[in-house]
């Protein structure tokens, strides 16, 4: 451990100043880009241009075997600088908490928080004034000196991280980023150049979708609709209520005497509320990714930020068209309700058309599965600009269309094409995430600021107040009407986890009044560091305290997938007999239509009919499959997968006839015709190489190689267990191999790709276990129960094996963090 | 015309002591009870069975034999019965009534294993205290009736799947020559300890008048 330390204290040093160096150059490669657009553009040329044609014309010009033009690719290069400067901050993080938890040092986290904040506050200060002198020196090269500079900072950063255990605990990443950013930001200022600020068009249209498409994607359906109501009056009355207690209050705040705020007025006031109370679903979700909070209490906050920007997006409007006006009536009052119910079903309409249209186009990409992941995100995106073309909201248009995209477009892709979805998502959203709080804290520090500590201050107060007044309160009204209350701990944690963010920040950027604007702006951003940080920070450790509860940790079992579709039936069955149609009524009648009409219309083939169970069941054998290819060798086998084989549940006496229901000879003809058909043609694509087609790599190859061992391994186990009780049939080993057929597991294990498959040569695959089908045909004791099989057996492995070679349904339940 | 009131009101007191369901539900239930009935004292299988609502349930068969089970009425009678009276009804219904903020812990573990016996007792056919293979085949079986061939197919390799999980997770080191003889209550509540039964098995009875009022499903 000693002798490691310094080894790994050196290269996450390294890393930093790393992290730091491009920062800086991406600060001061948009600084140089931008004075160069500015002064050197049409002066520098002038002189130039001449020179280039005289010397084409009188004596040819050496070929330039190195020229250099940045101008050309500065765009570009900027954007992937920032990105690439994100990703490894994002990796930094990860780096650090990696290393934090290898030292685990005995300090409180109390403690530990103090100090971060003590030494992110130290080092903030240090940075401007330590740097600044050095850049107004040389302005040519800031890069070089401020990374000498800046190496003693990022080694007390990081002997801060060193000696503070558990900080992935303490702080969320969304803290650290802002802290990255205000670094940056920092940085950029002292060299004496404008940092970039969070432009409010870059967030809207590029970095904010797939964040929101990432939470709608893989949005919890089921809770969701189940807590829609709650939902619904949290996210509408609640932020109404927000917006005019604190605009309200503001107001009044602004009329005492002395604070030199007289000139502020009731509609800006009110203006004002609209943005700072919507709870931001990217700060939220940051947050209570990380804490693990039970599902219910996470919709319940997260389907709140989703759904109040419907809310934001009508107050924001109207208040900005009356403070121009200047005049409120009646009217204006209406048509902004109208405008609500316009914008809220507008938004959720267009995004439900686009989905449709995405899961029908779906349905035809049997041929070109490359491209059928962009059809999913270009869809979205389209309902997403479709719905701001109408100032509809946006959010809303992009939840319901990957709301309804998903369940079709999953029966319809291929294995791959999902995780291919799944993983760009992911990516995507967790890339816009970490740029949208780096900026964060770059515009902070770039920002122009007005501060007024009786405005800030009371606005921290007023949001905190009113939350939890508004929490309180329509709590009492909902849980009249709920069935499953909401406690006093529940209460809490939504009341706390309202967290304000970039959106926030965005409108405010927005704002045209540039009086006040400063003054909101400043105060927007208090609010948003406010609960960021210190809700943030602290809510992890109130969760523990009050333990809530948290999110169940395993996937759902078979038996519970059962017992979940047997509930449902049995409640609607209830309600019906008790004559009352609720949710399960509803529920029922909505599943039945999709069956009958959009499963039909939208999910190519037999899948369309396949019921949910079935469904589930071939993702749990995939998975199983799965597990088995990654537990590593073939010894851990036996700790990994349940030691009871169906032999010790069957029924001793009908135990021999279901143990080996094997395959006829003609039986056996047929599949390896199928197999070698499918051989051949894996073999005749894998020799041209196609554009638009996957290769298949050797890794891959050697997996499915291990694959294959493994199955072999685990079919011999069960086996063996199956033959343990007849016992006049236990020692020829070729028989064992027979019987892996009813599991028929071969088949499905490696069935997502099947076409192109890598066994290309004839393996030991399936084909060896087939063949060893028709030697075990020889002369044996166990020929017996064989020659009696039932038709009916026959026809269900034919199913099976069908189905199994097409392409199965996507796999649920790999995990992504 | 009084005095049947104060008898009905009185009925009702015992009834509600005997549930938990408060007047007006029981009311509400009583008023469905005749609608299914016919204004007549009991309820018949074929009553049940001439639903159309139910129709297009696949689990019709046990959803209406769990009313007419011994089991179900808080006795400790078995068999089953060919009527039942309103109380029985009410009985039965008093399986589905959800916990509110003032059920302790305690409580809310003894309506869980309440709710799971009432489950328990729909798939054990033959109350034998075990579920065998062949009694969860038939439960999975009737679970996929509405889905056609392929349902059918596929049902009993999902039941074998399910059974061979339950053992794992109760019996984790078993010989090849041990028996598993099928679930019992104890390893059934296992199973399901993850689907928080006490508050998801449940229906919303409503306290005002059925046929007036058709609102409040849409704050759940």
């Amino acid at each position: 451990m000693a002798e490691l330390q310094p080894a790994r204290c050196w290269r996450t040093g390294f890393f930093f100043c790393l992290l730091l160096f491009l920062s800086v150059a991406s600060g001061s490669l948009v600084v140089v880009s931008g004075s160069n657009e500015t002064s050197g553009g049409p002066a520098g040329d002038t002189p130039e241009d001449p020179h280039h044609q005289t010397n084409s014309t009188t004596h040819k010009k050496a070929f330039p075997v190195l020229s250099f033009n940045y101008q050309d690719v500065r765009k570009p290069f900027v954007i992937s600088l920032w990105i690439l400067l994100a990703l490894l901050m994002k990796l930094g993080h990860r780096a650090v908490m990696i290393l934090i938890g290898w030292l685990n040092l005995s300090f409180t986290e109390s403690l530990a928080a103090l100090r971060l904040i003590c030494s992110v506050q130290l080092l903030l200060t240090r940075a401007g004034p330590t740097s600044c002198p050095n850049a107004l020196l040389d302005n040519k090269e800031p890069s070089v000196t401020h990374v000498v500079s800046s190496r003693h900072e990022t080694q007390g950063l990081h002997d801060g991280f060193h000696i503070i255990p558990n900080i992935s605990n303490v702080v969320p990443e969304s803290c650290l980023l802002i802290g990255v950013g205000l670094l940056v930001g920092g940085i950029i200022k002292a060299i004496g150049e404008e940092a970039p600020v969070l432009d409010t068009k870059l967030f809207f249209h590029y970095l904010l979708p797939p964040i929101i498409l990432d939470a709608g994607y893989f949005l919890p359906i089921q809770a969701f609709m189940e807590n829609m109501g709650t939902i619904l009056v949290f996210a509408v009355v609640g932020t109404l209520w927000n917006v005019f207690f604190i605009g309200g209050m503001i107001f009044a705040v602004c009329q005492i005497e002395g604070v030199q705020l007289a000139g502020v007025d009731l509609l800006s006031c009110l203006l004002f509320g609209s943005i700072v109370s919507a709870v931001d679903p990217v700060a939220v979700l940051a947050v209570f990714e990380e804490i693990q909070i039970n599902e219910l209490l996470h919709i319940l906050v997260f389907g709140e930020s989703l759904l109040n920007d419907a809310v934001t997006v009508v107050l924001y409007h109207l208040f900005e068209e009356f403070s121009h006006a200047g005049t409120v009536t009646v009217l204006d009052g209406v048509l902004g309700v109208v405008c609500f119910f316009v914008v809220s079903l507008g938004g959720v309409m267009v995004g439900a058309i686009y989905g449709l249209l995405g899961a029908f186009t779906s349905r035809f990409t049997t041929h070109t599965r490359v491209i059928e992941p962009l059809f999913v995100f270009l869809y979205s995106y389209m309902a997403y600009l479709s719905a701001e073309v109408f100032h509809l909201s946006g959010i809303m248009s992009l939840i319901a269309c990957g709301v309804m995209m998903r369940p079709y477009v999953e029966a319809n892709v291929s294995h791959k094409s999902y995780t291919t979805i799944k993983y760009f998502l992911k990516m995507w959203s967790s890339v816009s995430e970490t740029l949208i709080f780096i900026f964060l804290g770059v515009s902070t520090v770039a920002g122009p600021h007005a501060w007024n500590w009786t405005f800030v201050i009371s606005t921290v107060i007023l949001c905190l107040v009113s939350r939890v007044l508004g929490v309180i309160g329509l709590t009492c009204i909902i849980n009249k009407f709920r069935i499953v209350k909401l406690t006093k701990k529940d209460q809490f944690i939504v009341a706390y986890g309202g967290l304000r963010g970039a959106i926030a920040f965005s409108l405010g950027f927005l704002l045209t009044d540039n009086e006040r604007k400063n003054m909101f702006l400043t105060a927007i951003i208090t609010v948003i560091f406010f609960t960021v940080f210190v809700q943030g920070m602290t809510i992890r450790p109130l969760v523990e305290l009050l333990a809530v509860k948290k999110k169940k940790e395993s996937k759902p079992s078979i038996n519970e997938e059962i017992h979940t579709q047997f509930l449902g039936h049995l409640l609607t069955g209830i309600e019906d007999i008790c004559g009352h149609y609720g949710h399960h009524h509803w529920k029922d009648k909505l599943n039945r239509f999709n069956k009958a009409y959009l499963k039909k219309w939208l999910i190519a083939g037999e899948r369309s009919t396949e019921p949910q169970l079935i469904s589930f069941y071939n993702k749990m054998e995939m998975k199983q499959a799965m597990m088995l290819v990654e537990s590593g060798s073939a010894a851990k086998l036996p700790s990994i997968l349940p030691s009871v084989s169906m032999q010790n549940i069957q029924q001793r006496g009908s135990g021999n006839r279901r143990a080996i229901p094997s395959i006829s000879k003609s039986r056996e003809q047929e599949i390896r015709k199928i197999l070698r058909s499918n051989l051949q043609k894996t073999r005749q694509r894998l020799r041209s190489y196609s554009r638009h087609d996957l290769m298949i790599d050797p890794f891959e190859d050697n997996v499915s190689e291990i694959r294959f061992r493994k199955q072999r391994v685990e079919m011999e186990r069960r086996m063996s267990h199956y033959l343990t009780v007849p016992t006049n049939r236990q020692e020829t080993p070729s028989v064992r191999k027979v019987c892996f057929e009813p599991e028929h597991q071969v088949f499905t294990y490696d069935n997502s790709e099947s076409p192109r498959d890598p066994r290309a040569r004839p393996d030991p695959g399936p084909l060896d276990a087939i063949s060893l089908v028709s030697e075990s045909q020889g002369p044996n004791q166990s020929r017996e129960p064989r020659a009696k099989v039932p038709e009916e057996q026959e026809e269900q492995d034919q199913l099976k094996l069908s189905r199994c070679l097409s392409d199965p349904g996507p796999n649920q339940e790999e995990d992504l963090s | 015309m009084g005095a049947s009131q104060t008898r009905a009101e009185h009925q009702y007191q015992d009834l509600a002591d005997k549930t938990g369901f408060s007047f007006e539900q029981i009311k509400n239930l009583y008023q469905r009870f005749q609608q299914l009935s016919g204004n007549e004292e009991t309820i018949s299988r074929a009553n049940l069975d001439s639903m159309p609502a139910l129709a297009n349930n696949p689990i019709r068969k046990q959803i209406i034999g769990a009313f007419f089970d011994k089991r179900n009425q808080h006795q400790d009678e078995v068999g089953s019965c060919d009527q039942i009276g309103f109380e029985q009804f009410l009985m039965v219904m008093s399986h589905f009534r959800p916990p509110n903020l003032r059920t302790t812990d305690e409580e809310k573990e003894a309506m869980r294993k309440e709710k799971l016996r009432f489950l328990f007792n729909m798939h054990d056919s033959d109350n034998d205290g075990t579920i065998t293979l062949a009694e969860y085949r038939k439960v999975v079986e009737e679970l996929m009736s509405k889905s056609g061939e392929i349902g059918q197919e596929t049902a009993k390799a999902i039941a074998d799947a399910a059974m061979l999980e339950v053992a794992s997770i109760n019996v984790p080191n078993m010989g090849p020559e041990e028996f598993y003889e099928g679930i019992t209550f104890e390893h059934f509540e296992e199973i399901l300890k993850g689907l928080e039964m006490e508050s998801r098995m449940h229906i919303r009875f409503l306290d005002v008048d059925t046929l007036t009022m058709r609102c409040g499903k849409s704050q759940s």
